[in-house]
C-alpha cells in the first residue's frame, strides 16, 4: 500500500543528543492511537544538516520543515498536520520570501547555495534499512563497472575526474588506485579511513550515519578496481551510532548477498569488517592507522615504501577518507563530464564542511569547490550570532590555520587554502568572532598537538612542546620580542624535519595566527594586554559589587586570600558585597567558577 | 600489582571467551582489549597479563598500546563519567570555563575519579556533536549548547 505521507526524523548524533528518538516513538504511539500507522511512513533518516536548528522533523509530500520539535509538539504535529492538512506554522521557522510567505526549506539561504552529492542520501532515505538505497540507485554504480567496466578502466575513469582525496591531502584518488592495481600480489586490500579526528569535523560521521551503503559501495568498486577482496574501516570511538549503522548495513548487504564470495552474483569476491579506534588522532595518518589495524601503537612509518605496495598486512593497499568513497558511486553513475561541471578547476566536485563554532546556523554544508569562505559564513551560515564581529575562520584543524577577514573571498580549494597558509584538511571550518583570542587558539592547537603526537620523532616531540611553552609563556604575559621571531624559526624546523604530516603541519596554527595576527601577538607581549579578554594572566578578576549577593563563596575558594568583604551592602541585599585585592589575586579563575551569580568577570 | 583487584566470575568466563574466539585472528588484539574494559569498566594489570598469557604476546607490548590510546583505562573510572568537550567548536564557545567550573563542582582533576569512585571528569575530544556547542556529556546522556550556570543543575541528576 502507498503511503500518503512520509514524516522523516532527524537521527543524526546532534539531533538524537536533542531527543530525536523519543519523538520518533511519539510519533509511533500517536499514529497507531489514530488507527493510521499503515497510512504513513515513519524513517529515522541521517543528518539533515541544519543541527542548529535540531531536532528536525520533516514531513512529505509539502515538505514542511519543522524545527527545534520537542516531544510534545508531536501531538499537535500529528493532530493538525497529518490529520487535517494544515502544517503547524509556529514550528516552521521564518525564513520569508518576498511576499511574506514561509520559503520551502530548499529555498533558504542555508541550503539553496548547497550542491549535494556526497551527501545527497543523507536526510532523505533510512540508513539502517538497504531497499531503500536500492531504491535510489544503490549498488547500481558496482553493477555498471563490473558489467560494462575493465578495472582498468575504472580507474581511468576516476582519474579523468579529479576526484582529489578528501581527508585532506587532496591527492589523486585515481592514480592512488592505479598504483595498488600495478603492484602484483595475490592478496590486496581496500581501507576505508573514518577515524576523522580533527576536532570540529563531523562529516564522515554523517555520511557513515546517513548513507554508510555509499561508502560499502564505493569500497566495493575500489576492491573490483584494484583486484582486492577484502576490505576494512577504521573507525574512531567517538562514534558509536556511526558503527552501528555501518554493522547493520553491512549486515544487510552480506543477507542481500551484495557483500560475499560473489557479490551480487557478478562473479567477484567481497567482504569487509569495522574496526574501531581507540582515541589516537595520529591513527588518521594512513600508516598509523595501518599499524593500528593490525592492533599495535599506531605510530607512522617512513614512505616510502607507500600503502600501494606495502600497506595492511604488508599487502598493497588502497586507502582512502569517507567523503571521497562516497563520491565514487555518483561518479561511476554521472559520468566524468558531470562531475567536472562543478566545482573548479584543479578541484572538481563539492566539499563538505561542518560549520562551527561562533556562526547562526551550525551544521552541515556541502558546497561546490571554488564557493568563497564569504558565501559559506554569511549566506548560509546565516552569519555571526550577536551582531559580534567576525575575527577568523579556521580551516584544516590542528594542522590548519586560521584565515583573516581580508582572505574571505578566497575561493576555496586545496590549492588556494594552502597558499594562504591553512589547508582543507577534512573539512572543519570553525568561525572566531572578536571575544576570541587568537594567541589562545594557537597555544589550544598545540597543546592538542603535543599531546597527540606519537613521540616517535625528536622534531614533533619535542620541538612542539618548546613551542607550546613559549605560546604559554607569552600568553602569560612573560613574552619577548625576541620569543616572536624564535617561533617562527622554531615553526619552520618542525616542518621540515618531522616524519609524518602530523609534526610537518604543527605549526601551522602558529605560523598563520602570527602572519595574519601578529598585533595580538605583540599586545600580549609588549603591552601585557589580552585584547579579547581570554587569557586570564593578563586580566583582573573583578566582582560587580552590585550583584554580589555577600554569600563569601568566591572568598572561601581563594587559595590566595586575596577576597575580602567590604562594608557596601547593595540596594536589596542583606550582606556587604565582597573585594579581589589584584594585588594578591594570582588569577587562577577559582573564584569565577565558585561564585552562583555570576558576579564576577574578567577584563 | 594493583591490589584491590577484584572479579566475579562472570567477568571471568566473558574474558576467557573472548580470548578463545579471537585467539586466531590476525591483529585482533586491540578487539580484545577493548572488549575486555567493557568487561571490567577498566583493564587491571591482572587483565592485561592474562591476556598476555593467553595470546603469547609481551606484556609490554600490551601495556604500551594500553597507554598509546586515550581510551584505554588502567585505573577504575567513577560510576559517572563526566565529559567535557574541548574540540575546537566546542573550545571557542567557551567549553574551558565549563571544564573549570567542573573541576570546582566536582573537586577533581580533568583525567581523574573523585576518591568515592563516583565521577570521572574527562576534558574530551570532539565527539562530533559540534552543531551544539559547547557539549557535555555523563556516560551516554549528551547535554548540548550548555553554559556555566547549566553545569550544577546537570549535575544534581547524578546524584545518587
Ligand atoms: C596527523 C594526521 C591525521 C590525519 N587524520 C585523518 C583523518 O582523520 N581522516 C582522514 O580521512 N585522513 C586523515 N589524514 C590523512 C591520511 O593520512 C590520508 O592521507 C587520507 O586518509 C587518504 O585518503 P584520501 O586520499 O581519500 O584523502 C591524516 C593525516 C595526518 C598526517
Ligand atoms: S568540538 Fe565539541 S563536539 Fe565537536
Amino acid at each position: 500500500m502507498l503511503e500518503r505521507a512520509h514524516i522523516l526524523i532527524c537521527g543524526g548524533t546532534g539531533c538524537t543528543s536533542g531527543n530525536s528518538k523519543v519523538i520518533f516513538n511519539e510519533f509511533q504511539r500517536l499514529l497507531e492511537e489514530k488507527g493510521i500507522r499503515e497510512e504513513i511512513k515513519l524513517i529515522m533518516t541521517g543528518c539533515f544538516g541544519l543541527c542548529a536548528k535540531g531536532p528536525i522533523v520533516v514531513v512529505y509530500p509539502d515538505g514542511s520543515f519543522y524545527q527545534h520539535v520537542k516531544p510534545s509538539d508531536v501531538e499537535e504535529i500529528v493532530n493538525e498536520h497529518i490529520m487535517k492538512g494544515r502544517p503547524v506554522t509556529r514550528l516552521l521557522g521564518d525564513e520569508k520570501d518576498e511576499k511574506g510567505d514561509l520559503k520551502p526549506f530548499n529555498e533558504t539561504p542555508f541550503y539553496k547555495k548547497q550542491m549535494r552529492i556526497c551527501l545527497k542520501n543523507c536526510g532523505v532515505i533510512d540508513p539502517e534499512n538497504i531497499d531503500e538505497y536500492l531504491a535510489y540507485d544503490g549498488y547500481k554504480a558496482y553493477e555498471k563497472c563490473v558489467t560494462e567496466m575493465t578495472p582498468i578502466g575504472v580507474i581511468e575513469m576516476l582519474i579523468e575526474s579529479g576526484l582529489r582525496g578528501r581527508g585532506g591531502g587532496g591527492f589523486s584518488c585515481g592514480k592512488k588506485w592505479l598504483s595498488t592495481y600495478n603492484a602484483k600480489n595475490d592478496q590486496k586490500y581496500v581501507v576505508c579511513n573514518a577515524d576523522e579526528g580533527d576536532p570540529g569535523a563531523f562529516m564522515d560521521r554523517s555520511v557513515l550515519e546517513g548513507d554508510p551503503h555509499a561508502v560499502i559501495e564505493a569500497m566495493m568498486i575500489a576492491g573490483y578496481a584494484v583486484g582486492a577482496t577484502q576490505g576494512y574501516v577504521y573507525v574512531r570511538a567517538e562514534y558509536p551510532i556511526a558503527v552501528k549503522r555501518l554493522q547493520i548495513a553491512i549486515d544487510q548487504a552480506r543477507e542481500y548477498g551484495i557483500l560475499g564470495e560473489n557479490a551480487m552474483g557478478l562473479g567477484h569476491k567481497f567482504d569487509m569488517e569495522i574496526r574501531l579506534g581507540a582515541g589516537a588522532f595520529v591513527c588518521g595518518e594512513a600508516t598509523a592507522l595501518i599499524q593500528s589495524i593490525e592492533g599495535r601503537r599506531g605510530e607512522p612509518k617512513q614512505k616510502p615504501p607507500h600503502l600501494a605496495d606495502c600497506g595492511l598486512w604488508r599487502k598493497p593497499t588502497v586507502l582512502n577518507n569517507v567523503e571521497t568513497y562516497a563520491n565514487i558511486p555518483q561518479i561511476i553513475l554521472k559520468g566524468v563530464d558531470w562531475f567536472k561541471s562543478i566545482g573548479s578547476e584543479k578541484s572538481p566536485g563539492t566539499k563538505v564542511f561542518a560549520l562551527g563554532g561562533k556562526i547562526n546556523n551550525t551544521g552541515l554544508v556541502e558546497v561546490p569547490m571554488g564557493t568563497t569562505l564569504r558565501t559559506i559564513i554569511e549566506e548560509i551560515g546565516g552569519g555571526i550570532p550577536k551582531g559580534k564581529k567576525f575575527k577568523a575562520a579556521q580551516t584544516g584543524g590542528p594542522s590548519g590555520g586560521c584565515i583573516p577577514a581580508h582572505l574571505l573571498d578566497t575561493p576555496i580549494d586545496y590549492d588556494n587554502l594552502i597558499a594562504i597558509g591553512s589547508m582543507m584538511g577534512s573539512g572543519g571550518l570553525i568561525v572566531m568572532d572578536e571575544d576570541n583570542c587568537m594567541v589562545d587558539i594557537a597555544k589550544f592547537f598545540l597543546e592538542f598537538t603535543v599531546d597527540e603526537s606519537c613521540g616517535k620523532c625528536t622534531p614533533c616531540r619535542i620541538g612542539n612542546k618548546r613551542l607550546y611553552e613559549m605560546l604559554e609563556k607569552i600568553t602569560s604575559g612573560k613574552g619577548t620580542m625576541e620569543d616572536l621571531d624564535e617561533m617562527e624559526a622554531l615553526c619552520k624546523y618542525i616542518k621540515e624535519n618531522s616524519l609524518c604530516g602530523l609534526g610537518q603541519t604543527a605549526p601551522n596554527p602558529v605560523l598563520s595566527t602570527l602572519k595574519y595576527f601578529r598585533d595580538e601577538y605583540v599586545a600580549h607581549v609588549r603591552d601585557k594586554k589580552c585584547p579579547a579578554g581570554v587569557c586570564t594572566a593578563l586580566l583582573n578578576f573583578v566582582i560587580d559589587a552590585d550583584a554580589c549577593i555577600g554569600c563569601g563563596m568566591c572568598a572561601r575558594q581563594c587559595p590566595a586570600g586575596a577576597i575580602a568583604q567590604t562594608k557596601y551592602i547593595p540596594e536589596g541585599h542583606k550582606l556587604a558585597s565582597y573585594e579581589i585585592n589584584t594585588e594578591k589575586c594570582i588569577k587562577c579563575g577559582a573564584c569565577m567558577a565558585a561564585c552562583r551569580k555570576n558576579a564576577i568577570s574578567k577584563r | 600489582m594493583s591490589n584491590q583487584f577484584k572479579e566475579t566470575q562472570e567477568q571471568r568466563d566473558k574474558l576467557n571467551a573472548v580470548l578463545e574466539e579471537q585467539k586466531n585472528v590476525p591483529g585482533s588484539l586491540m578487539k580484545v582489549m577493548q572488549q575486555a574494559q567493557e568487561i571490567y569498566g577498566y583493564l587491571p594489570l591482572e587483565v592485561q597479563a592474562r591476556i598476555a598469557d593467553f595470546l603469547n604476546i609481551p606484556m609490554e607490548e600490551i601495556y604500551g598500546i594500553a597507554t598509546f590510546y586515550a581510551q584505554f583505562h588502567t585505573e577504575p573510572s567513577g560510576k559517572y563519567k563526566v565529559g567535557i568537550c574541548l574540540g575546537t567548536a566546542c573550545y571557542v564557545k567557551g567549553s574551558g570555563d565549563i571544564l573549570e567550573k567542573l573541576k570546582t563542582l566536582l573537586k577533581v582533576d580533568a583525567g581523574k575519579t573523585t576518591p568515592d569512585l563516583k565521577y570521572t571528569l574527562d576534558a574530551t575530544r570532539c565527539i562530533g556533536c559540534c552543531g551544539l556547542a559547547p557539549v557535555m556529556t555523563v556516560n551516554e546522556e549528551v547535554y548540548g549548547k550548555i553554559t556555566v550556570d547549566d553545569v550544577e543543575r546537570i549535575i544534581a541528576k547524578y546524584n545518587d
